[in-house]
Order: structure tokens, then sequence, then C-alpha cells
């Protein structure tokens, strides 16, 4: 038997090459990706984290419709700097419902990842119809049609629907809910729940008054409230401050 | 009467390679002149007319969709079915399922576009597409890598060319990535939305998986193979080493998929990952330049040739600033440079002169020595190569310096402390700060753009030219044949 290995034996056989080619290219994504979902320290064990209300949710997907992640990151680092203007550092556990993730990769302007209550909701409409009204220098776009269009609150039970088949605890069922009263208490569990979605949108807009129109519920009433909810969800003052360092 | 010329009908079917070569030069206007709009749009804001279908958020992946998948992807499919039927001495297997190929390309890119703009995407970087136009996507492919490996198969030399193996390195990849990175629920059959399968951690590992292996296949390794083919023809040598190019080949096809982490450094993916993903990085830099060195040193002993042929000029500047940015990028991946780099413009810089400095130029060269080959003529004029080559240099020239400037004095000034400890500026001064750096980026991709548009000028009248010199021949041989 000849062992001696020649590289034209792949050169000369298609089947064998592509064959090797994908062993040789599968290698990486194996070992980098599929232990994220089996090592249980990857996301952190922290209170207060629940998916997004119904509107929340509905704000979130302008969010991604308008491109915001290619501006805006949410993802805060470990950085003396990046406390002092962002706040504690971004932790796994507070994007876990996050499908998809809007970490971003470039910041043309600020990290949002904690932007919730740093500004009022009267703030952040004008600034969204007119940045430069709040901020001279900004270069971001205005978005005007937020105001002037009405939210489509249609399809909002499918689209908890879909992201509770990817495995977010939306609950459809009593036992799905009764679960959710157990985790999260039963402010939110109510407001996970999917058969009641369209009745809690329209409760949280006319309540929160977002936009601060009263006529309508428009899809600035529904991006303010996703964003004055981001990276409002954990209580850091009940972590010590090395708490979350060993995840890292 | 068949003429039976260069590019002869029968024998292999260039009629493919036609087309996407020719919308190789239509996307590359399209993609380009969009980057350049939003590049101003970033410098003059009113630029974006407060329409949602102008804005940058939208307009973005409008860019890079038409400028990777609509110029890269149709210069890749040209000159990969242009070179495996040259090297394997065989015609593609399937007129129709090429003919398929290019429709299906042609529409996927086309409304991943107008649907961007109409407001759908998966906001995934360079994976914007939603799930309808995914789909698309996976069926074209599969068909691509059918018609690639059946015309290999087809062979009639018993050696598979060193082109090919990057091609196909490419197409298998670009399968694994897009099937991944796209695996989503939609929210109905009937609406274009949906939701991914993965959240936060996992999620950004897999897009970043995917993203980072978007340039290291689909803007690498498929580049390379074009880089395998059309410099050693334009420089009439062999390629410098055979050893070098099986290691370059292995080494790099392997390292680079472990890389994408780098992306995520300093973020809430564990350590473990992305430490990983840096040490892959570095290592990284061997092959790449083991690469750039066999491209570059296949043209010793024909160095003239820089001097008086722009197409190899192209092709040799191409391969400079390949070597140039695979050196930045594993720099970039050290954590340290990376606290710095990361979230500013020095990654969007880095990417142009890959983008532009790499993809673009080799693509340039080499759509510059195929398209007269296929139409059976020589280049229009030269004259204007040498200008668009000079365009082009001097655009990515000003279009990197501007984005490193801007970048390190983000990075700069965004962690600056002044004398009590506090943050010395506020986020809107960084701002501010990158008004002429961002004038100046547009200003290089003008240049860049200008370029391109000669160069489908130059082509246009190439292909005419081509015709006119066929349909004379023609004319003449029917004038023979009728007086014989």
């Amino acid at each position: 038997m000849n062992l001696n290995f020649k590289h034209e034996w792949i050169e000369t056989n298609i089947g064998l090459l592509a064959v090797l080619t994908m062993l040789a290219i599968s290698v990486g994504g194996l070992v980098e990706i599929a232990p994220l979902f089996f090592i249980d320290k990857t996301i952190e064990k922290v209170d207060g984290v629940r998916p997004y209300t119904p509107l929340e949710q509905r704000g979130r997907d302008i969010y991604q419709r308008e491109g915001c992640y290619l501006c805006h990151s949410q993802m805060i680092r470990p950085f003396r700097d990046e406390k002092l203007r962002y706040g504690h550092y971004s932790l796994a556990a507070e994007s876990q419902y996050d499908h998809p993730f809007q970490w971003g990769s470039k910041r043309t302007g600020p990290d949002l990842a904690r932007v919730g209550g740093k500004y009022s909701n009267e703030w952040h409409v004008q600034h969204l119809i007119a940045p430069r009204s709040m901020v001279p220098e900004s270069v971001m776009p205005n978005y005007p049609w937020l105001l002037s269009t009405p939210l489509d609150i249609s399809d909002v039970a499918d689209r908890m629907k879909a992201l509770r088949k990817v495995g977010v605890p939306y609950s459809l069922t009593d036992a799905e809910y009764k679960a959710n009263v157990a985790k999260f208490g039963e402010t939110v569990a109510k407001q996970l729940h999917i058969p009641d979605a369209q009745k809690n949108l329209v409760e949280q807009a006319n309540f929160g008054n977002y936009d601060g129109d009263r006529s309508g519920i428009s899809e600035m009433d529904a991006l303010v409230a996703y964003l004055q909810v981001l990276g409002t969800m954990v209580d850091f003052s009940k972590y010590k401050d090395d708490a979350f360092v060993d995840n890292r | 009467m068949a003429v039976t010329t260069y590019s002869g009908v029968e024998q292999y079917n260039f009629d493919i390679v036609k087309k996407f070569a020719v919308m190789s030069l239509v996307w590359a206007v399209i993609g380009m002149f969009v980057g350049v709009y939003i590049a101003s749009e970033l410098a003059w804001p009113f630029l974006n007319f407060d329409s949602p279908y102008f804005s940058f958020g939208r307009f973005r992946p409008v860019h890079t969709t038409s400028v990777i998948f609509g110029f890269g992807g149709s210069a890749l499919f040209a000159t990969s079915y242009y070179v495996v039927q040259r090297t394997c001495q065989t015609r593609l297997i399937s007129d129709g399922m090429a003919s398929f190929t290019f429709w299906g390309w042609m529409a996927a890119v086309l409304l991943a576009d107008i649907s961007y703009v109409l407001g759908y995407t998966q906001s995934r970087e360079y994976a914007e597409m939603e799930w309808p136009i995914d789909l698309l996507i996976e069926v074209v492919w599969v068909t691509y890598l059918i018609l690639f490996v059946g015309t290999i198969m087809r062979r009639k030399q018993p050696h598979i060319y060193v082109a090919n193996w990057f091609y196909l390195a490419f197409i298998l990849a670009t399968a694994l990535l897009h099937t991944f990175n796209n695996l989503a629920m939609p929210i109905d059959l009937f609406s274009m939305k949906s939701y991914s399968l993965f959240a936060g951690t996992q999620d950004a590992m897999t897009q970043w998986w995917y993203g980072h292996n978007a340039v290291g296949f689909f803007l690498t390794a498929a580049f390379l193979g074009m880089m395998y083919y059309f410099v050693p023809k334009q420089a009439g040598r062999p390629i410098y080493s055979y050893r070098l190019s099986i290691v370059h080949f292995w080494a790099l096809g392997f390292m680079y998929m472990w890389v994408g982490a780098h992306h995520l450094h300093w973020t809430a993916l564990p350590d473990w990952t992305s430490s990983l993903a840096a040490a892959f990085s570095i290592l990284l830099l061997m092959p790449s330049w083991g690469g750039m060195i066999n491209g570059i040193m296949t043209l010793s002993g024909a160095w003239d040739k820089l001097r008086t042929d722009p197409v190899m000029r192209f092709m040799i500047v191409a391969l400079s600033f390949y070597g140039m940015s695979t050196f930045e990028g594993p720099m970039m991946s050290l954590k340290e440079v990376n606290a710095l780099s990361h979230y500013t413009d020095w990654t969007v810089g880095h990417v142009h002169s890959g983008a532009l400095g790499w993809v673009a130029m080799i693509s340039f060269g080499s759509l510059y020595h195929m398209i007269p080959k296929l139409w059976d003529t020589k280049i229009y004029s030269n004259k204007l190569v040498e200008v668009h080559f000079w365009l082009a240099t001097l655009g990515i020239v000003l279009y990197i310096v501007a984005m490193w400037i801007s970048g390190i004095t983000q990075g700069l000034m965004w962690r600056a402390f002044d004398e009590f400890g506090n943050l010395q500026y506020s986020f809107v001064e960084s701002v501010a700060a990158m008004h002429p750096f961002y004038a100046m980026r547009a200003i290089g991709g003008m240049f860049f753009l200008t370029g391109a548009v000669l160069m489908t000028y130059n082509m246009f009248m190439t292909i005419r030219q081509g015709k006119q010199e066929a349909a004379a021949l023609e004319a003449k041989l029917a004038a023979k044949l009728a007086h014989a």
C-alpha cells in the first residue's frame, strides 16, 4: 500500500476536492458557534430581562426597517469611557430575546443600548422629526413620516406567534401564560399573552402617549416606546460591580 | 456560413459570460453611484430629502448589495464560467441552467434593492435580503454549484486548474454561509417580514461568521480564483509557485472560517470565542501574503509590462492592496487595536481598501482582459484604461486616508478624558469633527465612480467595435462566396 500522499490525487478528483474543501471550511463555524448554544455561562443569570411588549416589538420592527443599526450600536463595551458615556456594559442576557440581534458595527451616532429613560418622549419625537433642531451638528436623516404614518397593528399577533416559534416566551395557551406569570410576574405576563396583543398594544400606546398626539397610534409611538425601554430592564444597583466579570 | 473565431460558438458557451460581464459593469456604476450618494448624505444630510426612500438607513444596503452581489457577483459568474470552460476545455454542461443563474441572480439583486427601499430588511449586514429573496438565491446557487462541478467533471484534462479550486471553495462556502445565516421564521407565508431563528449572542456570532466570510470567500477566495487565471494570462507567464498555491488554498480555506468573531471583540460574546478569532486572524496573514506573493511574483521577468500594459497595472495594484488590507485586518483584530478602531470609520476604510483596492481593481483588470477576447477584438482605447487606472487609484487613496484620519480621530475623541477625569468630548463633537473627512471620502468615491463610468463607455465601444469587425468579416466572406 502506497502511503506517499500526493496532492495530485486531490487535483484530479473533483469529488475528493469538494469533500475535503467542505471539511476544511466547516470546522471553524462548528467550533465557534455550536458551543454557544450549550455552554450555560454564555448568557448571564440576571433578573428583569423580559420579551418586548407588542408596542415595543412593533417599534423594534420600525427600528430595523429604517436601518438604524447601520449607524447606532446597541452594545456597550467594558471600558471606562463607555461606562461614563453610556452606562454599564451590555450583557448577553439583555439581548437574549432579540431576534435578530441589533448590536451593530458602527457608531456614526451614539450607542443606544441604554438610551431608555435618558431623554423625554418629547425630545425623542422632536429629534426623530428633525434631529438638527435639537443637535445642530447631527448628520442623522429626518424621519417626519413616523409621526404621520398610523401604526399597522393588524398583524401584531402574527408577529408574536412567529417570535414564539423561534423561542421567545410569548404565551398562546393558559399553561404558557401561567408559566410566564411565574417567571416574569403578572403585569409582564399579561403583556406577553398573544390573544390580547392588539388590546395590550392600544392600551400601552394610549396610556404612554409617546408621540404626544392622542388622536391615534403612529409609528412614532411604537419607536419611542422601544427606545425608552432599551437597557432599562436590568437593575444594576442590585448587583456587585464585578458580578458579571466571570461570564466574559 | 458560420465564422469560427477565437470565441468559437460551438466549443464554449460564451454568451453567458458576455451577459454577466456586461451586467457586472452596469451594477458597478449603479452600486458605486449609490455609494457616493450615501457618502454624501453623511457629509450633507439634507440629501436624505425627508423621504423614507432616500434615507441613509434604507439606501446603504442598496449600495452594499449592488456592489458586492451585483458587480462582484456578476464578475465572478462571468469569470468563473469563462475560466472553467477554458481550463477544462469543455462547454458548460447546460445552457439552460447557465441562463437560469443569470436571470435568477439579476432578479435577486434587483428585488433585494427594491425591497430595502420599501423597508424590507433582515437587518443583518450584507445579508439584508428577506426570506423569499434568500430562497431564490439558494436555488440559483445550487444550480450554479451543479453547473460548475458538472462542467469540471466533463473536463478534457486530468488536472483541475488551481483557479477552479478557489471558485469551488467560494461556491461551497457561500452556500453554507447563506443557508445558516438566513434561517428565519416568516410571520406569514404572504409576508416579506421574518424573524431570525437565533437571538442575541448566538445570532451575532452567526451573522459575523457569515459577515466576515462573505469577505473571505465571496470577496477574497473567488477573486483569488480570478487572480490565478487572469494574472498569468495577462503576464504571459506561468504562476510563480505551484506549491505555494496549494498551501495558500488549504490554509486560507481552513482559517478564514474562524475569524468572524473579531467583529465582536469586547462585546457580550464570550471571551474564548473572540480570542480564538483573533488568533486565527493573525495566522491568516501568512496564507494571505502567500497568495499575494504568488500573484505578484508571477510577473518576475516581465516587470516591464507594468510600464506598458495598464491592464497589468490594475492587477498588480489590486494585489498590492490585497497585501495591504490583509495586513491591516489582522492588526485591527488585535483586541487593543480593535478597542480603538471598532465602531469607527477606520473599519469602513479597511473594508474599502479591500473592496475598491483589491476586489474592484482585480475585476477591472480581468474584465479588460476578457471582454475584448469575448468579442474577438482589441480594447477600444488604451488611453482610457490609463485614465481609469489613475482615477481609481487616486479615488481609493483619498477614500482610505479620509477614513483613517476620521476613524482614529473618533476613537481617540471618544476615550479622551479631561484633567478631572471626565469625558473630554460629547459625542456630537466627534460627529462635527468628521465633516471634512466625510466630504473628502465622498470626493474619493466620485473619482472611483468616474473611472468605472469611463470603463463602461470604453467597454461599450470595444463591444461595438468587435461586432462591426465581425459583421465586416462576414460580409467579406459572403462576397467571396458569391463570386465563387
